[in-house]
């Protein structure tokens, strides 16, 4: 009678432990299908104008939906723009960074209350960012921009650039960090003893052996700076229009995929037009994922080895 | 000889001091920022802001409270949703490092993390909106998305780092192997899972594209969770973007409420993981 109430009591707790394996696995199961669901559905519904404008819609240079004609060049030579610029004004920042917290300071309140504030950078709203630029960075630049002799519109690419590469400084620079923090000591001591100065080790050992952990978080803010809405879209202007010469593209108003998707979506009153957003959404979903998957094999494989 | 070494030497003073500066020069920006919000915005805000709707278009006074509701209900409607799915898919991912599912659901997970969020709230525009109309629940929804991966990635990091032995204690003292998991393993990774929760709160508390389309924002009070709702973010957005003072007053009162909230919980994160001294 006692060893079968055992058995009775240790098949239902058996019963319990599949049940409970089930429900992990399905769990996990349910994130596989919200991803593939999400591309399904961005699929579905930009293929009305995938159809219809077909591979020609990516360099078509103009974008007028009054009279029915998508073209997402303006768009993709905006977002570009913007990323990049940004990504250029963050690098020297962002690397400056993670040498410092990573080689000469790597302990202390100093050195924390550095990592603490950088973490705060990426902590704050892209909303706030975008409230504060549109108020206080924007007269700046028209200033700036009557002084070098170009249109003082103050909102524009540049000024999205600007506000975007502080935004994604945090992101190559903590793991910059981690990753100079993670160099073999043996390998600094070697050069140290044969004479180097830190200004050496640095350049000759430690940058060249994190390099491709670098690359991998360049990459990453990069993706950022692709995907950020809010923070662009009130500060570059909003114009699908694409300006006659460089400068007047690179400082005057423009507009991004992620921007013409947040003003337009909402007003968007037919088929056609409503599905070439979402081939937007579509083409800036598989370029930030790519990115993103890209940088995160580099990191893997850095730091496996 | 001499000159080359002091050249050296030179360089390499140089180099740090230039290193320094672009270190240091970084944390500016930030600084004038969180300054010239609570400037603005501190003034803005008393009992009055944070109990009354804003006022129509062109009159003075109004606050933001049914952004608050707004986003308390979205949010806390987010995280019912989000923390237990990505809690037990963190506790399979660590479990299961090696099979195909943990494989593609963690490649998922990295995915999740690098779609802007513009994309999920398109995406939740079709799958909720389309079908049952703008609502403060498919604003939920769509942020439970953002928050998931977050939750998932602290869940599994904080309870990879915990020791095996634990696991085989108590395993080994016949315990079946769902209490171990529920009644052993999270409990010891709690505080790492809590501040992967906060921070995930923090993160998504100022997300704004993804409430574009599905929570849509109301000008009135409400906490019915299928009629459209306000949100912090979203009702600086609005007023932002407005060519009334009044409603950039309100604005900027309603943009210090929100750094607030994004400040405390960051430091609590904080405060969590140096207790239990948990890396992240």
């Amino acid at each position: 009678m006692e060893n079968n109430k055992r058995l009775d009591l240790s098949y239902t707790q058996m019963k319990w432990d599949t049940a409970f394996k089930r429900i992990l696995i399905f769990i996990s199961g349910i994130l596989l299908v919200l991803v593939v669901g999400i591309l399904i559905t961005l699929i579905i519904q930009s293929m009305p104008s995938i159809k219809a404008l077909g591979i020609k819609y990516l360099w078509g240079k103009v974008w007028d939906p009054v009279s029915n004609i998508y073209g997402a060049y303006p768009f993709l030579i905006g977002t570009l723009l913007t990323s990049f610029t940004a990504l250029i004004i963050s690098i020297p920042f962002s690397i400056a960074i993670g040498i410092y917290l990573g080689e000469y300071n790597t302990k202390g309140w100093l050195s924390n209350l550095l990592k603490n504030t950088i973490e705060l950078i990426a902590a704050v709203p892209s909303i706030i960012y975008g409230f504060w630029a549109l108020f206080v960075l924007v007269p700046i630049i028209r200033t700036f921009e009557t002084k070098i002799g170009v249109q003082p519109y103050g909102v524009g690419v540049f000024t999205s650039s600007i506000v975007l590469a502080v935004m994604i400084i945090p992101y190559a620079a903590s793991l910059g960090t981690s990753l100079i923090r993670m160099v073999p000591s043996p390998l600094k001591e070697g050069a140290y003893a044969l004479g180097a100065t830190r200004f050496e080790v640095i350049r000759s050992v430690i940058l060249p052996y994190t390099r491709s952990g670098l690359f991998a978080g360049i990459l990453l803010s990069l993706g950022r700076a692709l995907g950020e809405t809010m923070a662009v879209t009130m500060l570059i202007g909003n114009t699908s229009a694409i300006a006659d010469s460089f400068k007047n593209i690179f400082f005057g108003p423009g507009n991004t995929m992620a921007s013409v998707i947040a003003n337009e979506f909402a007003e968007a009153d037919h088929t056609l037009y409503f599905s070439a957003l979402i081939e937007l959404g579509l083409v800036l979903f598989f370029v930030t994922v790519i990115i993103n998957l890209i940088g995160k094999r580099i990191i893997t494989k850095y730091t496996n080895n | 000889m001499d000159a080359r070494i002091g050249i050296r030497n030179s360089k390499n003073i140089l180099f740090k001091a230039v290193i320094v500066f672009f270190a240091f020069v970084v944390t500016i920006p930030l600084i004038i920022v969180l300054l010239y919000i609570i400037k603005q915005g501190v003034m803005q805000v008393n009992w009055h802001f944070l109990t009354h709707i804003p006022a129509p278009e062109g009159e003075k006074g109004g606050g933001i409270a049914n952004a608050l509701v707004g986003s308390f209900f979205i949010i806390i409607i987010a995280s019912v949703v989000a923390i237990p799915i990505g809690i037990l898919t963190g506790i399979y991912l660590s479990e299961n490092p090696g099979t195909k599912l943990s494989y593609y659901t963690g490649l998922c997970v990295d995915i999740l993390q690098g779609v802007p969020s513009i994309v999920v709230g398109i995406v939740v525009y079709f799958w909720l909106v389309k079908p049952l109309g703008f609502s403060g629940f498919s604003g939920s929804m769509a942020l439970a998305i953002m928050m998931l991966p977050i939750v998932i990635r602290s869940t599994e990091q904080t309870l990879l780092l915990l020791p095996p032995s634990l696991k085989e204690a108590a395993l080994s003292l016949g315990v079946p192997y769902y209490r171990v998991i529920l009644k052993v393993i999270v409990p010891c990774g709690f505080a790492g899972i809590l501040s992967g929760i906060i921070l995930s709160i923090a993160r998504i508390i100022g997300e704004t594209a993804p409430l574009l389309f599905t929570a849509l924002g109301n000008s009135f009070l409400s906490t019915n969770m299928a009629k459209p709702m306000e949100s912090l973010p979203h009702l600086i957005f609005t007023y932002a973007t407005s060519p009334y003072d009044d409603q950039h007053d309100l604005a900027w009162g309603a943009s210090f409420i929100l750094l607030m909230f994004v400040l405390t919980l960051n430091l609590f994160t904080k405060f969590i993981t140096k207790k239990w001294n948990i890396q992240l």
